[in-house]
């Protein structure tokens, strides 16, 4: 069906007027259909922003967090705001970005409801670690992982390979120690 | 200008080269996004924090003599006008949103544009590497090659649960999006992509049109991604992609093949009659000239014309593009003018012969 306005474009909007109990139909394009005033919805269309920021809504957590439940007590409300940006929580929510490294830890609590359904209910990075300034977490995996080795190897009854192992652990804590003051001191 | 010396701007040299899968896999690309820890993020609006990572850019990865990493030219985005900027957006070397916030963003281009790092994006940085047909892991490679050079200079964002802290919560974990661009003009003929998009989207991955977020298929060229990228490794991600993909690009061989068997000559029509438009017409819209390109592009792929180059179809998409059109002539043109310079510009592409 084409557009009744420039009767170019196909008609993808289709408007019902009742005036007066008298109903009038009109097939438009988008381009008259905003042209006549049909469409009110801001310029950009809807973006991903908008449909992020409307999941975040969902959490039920009101702007303030503070809310309206003691509304005799003209308290001041006390809204998540992160120290080292200033971004608050309703910003982020309304931007749906955050301002810097810090918001991650600042909105903490309310950010893992949000990864968890943006990422399929993940909320565990298990991919790439920065290579120079990763090498104490790099080494603190190859531990836990030891350790789980270990842990099968006693199960087994394999105490000697086990034995080794343990001392390796061992080995390989004392130098992340080490690492991680040093590092800490920089 | 000449067409000739002008092409060779439209065409990224890696393009030219040879790559697996290279007549229905158009480009593999990974993307990383990294933030620095201590500055605030490009979102956060603040004009003294990306002032201050153009700065440490400029100082720490621009060399000025000839070394090794000296490939990468920096090209502040302050310094080019509209159509240059448009130019660059259609190579897919910059995003939009580069183009947005231009007064405190830059980008880094080796000489190949193979790779390029955008400056002040949505995140401090965006690593991208592209690489010509299925090639994903050598993408990724180079990408962390990359990516460990960056790091070695200052502290990335980064969690040891939550991973690289970027802007969007979306890219958070890797920040890596990994993206395949594919050439399906036959499930789109035998509307097998109809079933076919839905049943992937199921996976974790995203189909679309070629020019990113929100766009059309036009041509019959597809971009699938990536979504997730929390709780699952790069290579793991980019496994999962390739598998995928490489099921694609064998449904459409499939698909290429029963149609030229089954209606050889409806099929000659329809490659030929796109050929004599694109050779014959006056004024062409962006859309009719995908729709064409790509019907010649699967004539040469299947033998039915020959003595056209296949990278036609890269070329051309690139050369149509209003940035490109405007670049060419050198002024802003209207819609309407465009249409006409298009025509142009690819009947003498044609008459090159090659």
């Amino acid at each position: 069906m084409e557009c009744q306005e420039c009767h170019e474009r196909k008609a993808t909007l289709h408007f019902k007027h009742i005036i007066n109990g008298q109903e009038t139909k009109v097939s438009l394009c988008e381009v008259c259909a905003k042209k006549k005033g049909y469409l009110t919805y801001p310029e950009e269309g809807f973006s991903l922003n908008d449909l992020l920021s409307g999941l975040f809504q969902k959490d039920g957590i009101p702007l303030n967090a503070a809310g309206t439940a003691n509304s005799n007590q003209p308290k001041q409300p006390q809204e998540l705001k992160c120290s080292s940006c200033g971004r608050t929580f309703s910003e982020f929510k309304k931007a749906g970005k955050f301002g810097c490294a810090n918001c991650y830890a600042s909105f903490d609590s309310k950010v893992e409801p949000i990864l968890r359904r943006v990422h399929a209910g993940n909320t565990k990075h298990t991919g790439r670690i920065p290579k120079r300034a990763g090498k104490y977490i790099q080494q603190k995996q190859l531990i836990s992982s030891h350790k789980e080795e270990l842990k099968q190897l006693i199960e087994d009854e394999e105490f000697e390979k086990a034995a080794v192992l343990r001392d390796k652990i061992r080995e390989l804590e004392k130098a992340n120690h080490q690492d991680k003051e040093a590092g800490d001191n920089t | 200008m000449t067409l000739e010396s002008f092409i060779n701007e439209a065409i990224s040299p890696w393009m030219l080269e040879d790559g697996p899968d290279k007549d229905i896999v158009m480009s593999s690309r990974v993307r990383l996004a990294r933030n620095f820890a201590d500055k605030l993020y490009p979102t956060s609006g603040n004009k003294e924090a990306l002032e201050e990572v153009l700065q440490f850019i400029k100082k720490n990865y621009i060399k000025e003599e000839d070394t090794e990493q000296d490939s990468l030219t920096f090209i502040p985005m302050k310094q080019l006008n509209m159509i240059e900027k448009l130019v660059l957006v259609e190579k897919h070397l910059i995003s939009p949103h580069l183009i947005k916030h231009s007064d405190y963003a830059a980008v880094l281009l080796s000489e190949q544009e193979q790779t390029s790092i955008m400056v002040n994006e949505e995140d401090h940085l965006r690593i991208q590497v592209y690489y010509p047909g299925l090639q994903l892991k050598k993408a990724l490679e180079e990408a962390y090659y990359l990516d460990d050079w960056l790091e070695e200079e200052a502290d990335y964002a980064f969690d040891e649960t939550k991973g690289y802290l970027t802007s969007c919560p979306t890219n958070i974990g890797t920040g890596m999006r990994a993206s395949i661009m594919l050439h399906l003009p036959a499930l789109v003929l035998t509307k097998q992509i109809n079933r076919l998009i839905p049943a992937i989207n199921q996976l974790g991955l995203v189909v679309r049109g070629i020019y990113g977020e929100g766009s059309e298929a036009r041509g019959n060229i597809f971009q699938i991604s990536n979504q997730i990228t929390l709780g699952k490794s790069e290579e793991d991600i980019v496994e999962d992609l390739e598998s995928i993909v490489n099921q694609l690009v064998e449904h459409e061989r499939m698909a290429r093949q029963y149609i030229y068997e089954q209606s050889e000559i409806s099929l000659e029509d329809r490659v030929f009659r796109s050929y004599g438009t694109l050779k014959n017409s006056r004024i062409i819209d962006s859309k009719e000239a995908a729709t064409c390109i790509s019907n010649l592009r699967l004539g040469i792929d299947l033998g039915i014309i020959e003595n056209i180059s296949e990278n036609i179809l890269n070329e051309l998409m690139v050369l149509t593009q209003p940035g490109f059109l405007q670049h060419y002539a050198n002024k802003a043109l209207r819609s309407d003018e465009r249409d006409i310079r298009r025509a142009s510009i690819i009947r003498e592409r044609l008459n090159l012969k090659k």
